[in-house]
């Protein structure tokens, strides 16, 4: 062992190491801080052994724990639906008209379709069902699909024009491009779309109006009904809505009837019994019947 | 002691820098290959689960304007495995579904909502609605808008250079899915196209004219990337953590 040097000015041995005359000073570490470190190898040590820690080839350790995360999650996911057991499992038995009728159940499950509206509806829908251009309105009493309480149920389980076997509409069908596919030329598209103005009174050109009735009874009438009342009161399935009220899916001016008639139009919505259970699916139909508008 | 000891010490180490830089490196690179090199081997580490395929040349146009745009910036695609992320968004994220992306976009930063299984969340028209103007249909959204997406040309002449470049580092491209690559990009876009092919190379492949434009935009890509997302594993069939560790 070499000689201990001290520092002369503060007493403190050094490491004995010089660079150019500088010499470091050896302060030990405070205690505390040592004394934990000690225990955190111990502690690493214990961990080792009751946790998944060492690779060993193709597997690894798996701890006396047998801890997993995922098996976690089973288990963190199953004590939540316990704790909602009761109510999921009636809801799941009962049907929707039911649940309106019984007051726990419509208090839960409106709790529960106000979340999963919130996260999986209102990006479409908006937040309080008030909708988008092209995008349903669901707080008000036009329905494209029907709005009993079952109806929306059905809606929301399989989609419309979605891929589901038993979705509403079919596939990438909707609404005839009449001008695109060459159906009606641009005189009857505008003759036809004053005609739908003058069912709102809004129609600026009487002649036309008049001449656009003929067209709407040969092509429009077989979807919309005789007396532009929509598909669901003329006791159709195919989602197209009344054209005598002031709510308007893709716009009620001349320039956006202009536009639907030529292009035609097909909306989509998914189908959410692929992706929620069921008990979740009944409540958003009871919340989505509760937003103001179902029948 | 030092000045005792022969040979070997600190000295040397301190006074050579080039031997001290090299020293640096194999210790520090010990750490990260403890860390890294097992799980190469381990056999769970990917779970070997069905339908995870490599993505169809307009999915993957779509993923390289999504790396372009910077979207990992604001969107994750990880579900993680807790119990309010499940309840959420779904099933939680697995190794295997990301397998083909380079790089992966699991990110870390939720900005907006994790994307990992936003595929057939909602529809086409409303992707492209909300791509050209998000506060139209979500009023309180701070996304940014990128309209002009939507009648931007797509560049994919090189695609089929993308698809060789990935299969070099493990993407499972064959030469039929590189050669038909132009093909199965303009079909998917095109529900009036015989995409038999295409669907047989990719299935769950969305086809539509997501953008309603006559050329492919690059909006069509993204929404078509988008749309896959989170889609391709079949998790009816893996109910428990057991199931995927097989």
């Amino acid at each position: 062992m070499a000689q201990k040097e001290k520092d002369a000015l503060s007493g403190v041995e050094t490491t004995g190491h010089e660079w150019d005359g500088l010499r470091e000073l050896n302060n030990p570490l405070p205690k505390w801080w040592l004394y934990i470190f000690y225990v955190c190898i111990a502690w690493s040590l214990v961990y080792y052994v009751l946790y998944p820690a060492w690779p060993l080839g193709k597997s690894y350790t798996k701890g006396l724990l047998g801890y997993s995360q995922r098996e976690e999650l089973v288990q963190k996911v199953a004590e939540g639906k316990k704790a909602q057991e009761k109510y999921l499992t009636a809801i799941a038995a009962t049907s929707v008209e039911d649940i309106q009728k019984n007051k726990d159940l419509l208090a839960f499950a409106m709790a529960g379709g106000r979340s999963y509206f919130n996260e999986n509806c209102a990006a479409c829908h908006g937040a309080g069902g008030q909708g988008a251009k092209g995008f349903p309105t669901l707080a008000d009493d036009v329905w494209l699909w029907g709005g009993t309480t079952a109806d929306i149920y059905k809606t929301i389980q399989h989609g419309i024009r979605a891929d589901d076997a038993d979705t509403r509409g079919t596939v990438g069908i909707g609404m005839t491009a009449f001008g695109k596919d060459g159906i009606l030329n641009r005189e009857q598209i505008g003759q036809v779309a004053e005609y739908v103005l003058s069912l709102n009174k809004r129609s600026t050109d009487a002649a036309a109006a008049a001449k656009g009735k003929t067209v709407y009874d040969e092509n429009c009438a077989a979807c919309h009904g005789d007396s532009a009342q929509g598909s669901v009161a003329a006791g159709l399935d195919v989602g197209a809505p009344p054209l005598v009220t002031a709510n308007w899916l893709y716009g009620g001016d001349k320039a956006s009837l202009v536009e639907t008639i030529t292009n035609g139009r097909a909306g989509v919505m998914p189908a959410w019994s692929k992706r929620l259970d069921d008990a979740t699916v009944k409540s958003l139909a009871v919340y989505v019947h509760n937003l103001g508008g179902g029948k | 002691m030092a000045e005792e000891k022969k040979g070997f010490s600190h000295d040397t180490i301190e006074r050579n820098t080039l031997l001290l830089i090299v020293l640096i490196l194999i210790t520090v690179s010990i750490g990260g290959l403890v860390q890294i090199v097992p799980l190469f081997t381990i056999e769970s580490t990917i779970e070997k689960v069905d339908g995870v395929r490599p993505y169809s040349p307009l999915e993957l146009a779509g993923q390289n304007i999504y790396y372009r745009e910077g979207c990992y910036n604001c969107h994750s695609q990880q579900i993680r495995p807790f119990r309010d992320e499940v309840e959420r968004y779904g099933h939680y994220s697995l190794a295997a579904e990301s397998m083909y992306d380079h790089p992966f976009q699991w990110g870390s930063k939720r900005t907006g909502p994790d994307l990992a299984r936003v595929g057939g969340k909602y529809s086409n028209d409303w992707q492209v609605a909300h791509l050209v103007d998000p506060r139209a249909v979500v009023p309180e959204s701070i996304m940014p808008g990128y309209a002009w997406m939507k009648d931007r040309p797509l560049k994919y002449t090189d695609i089929q250079d993308h698809m060789k470049t990935l299969r070099i580092v493990g993407v499972p491209y064959t030469d039929e899915q590189i050669a038909s690559a132009k093909a199965d990009l303009e079909a998917q876009k095109n529900p009036d196209a015989d995409t038999a092919g295409l669907m047989k190379r990719y299935p769950k492949a969305v086809v539509a004219n997501f953008t309603g434009n006559k050329g492919v935009t690059e909006m069509d890509a993204l929404v078509a990337y988008l749309q896959v997302l989170g889609t391709m594993v079949d998790f009816t069939k893996y109910q428990s953590p057991k199931q995927l560790q097989q």
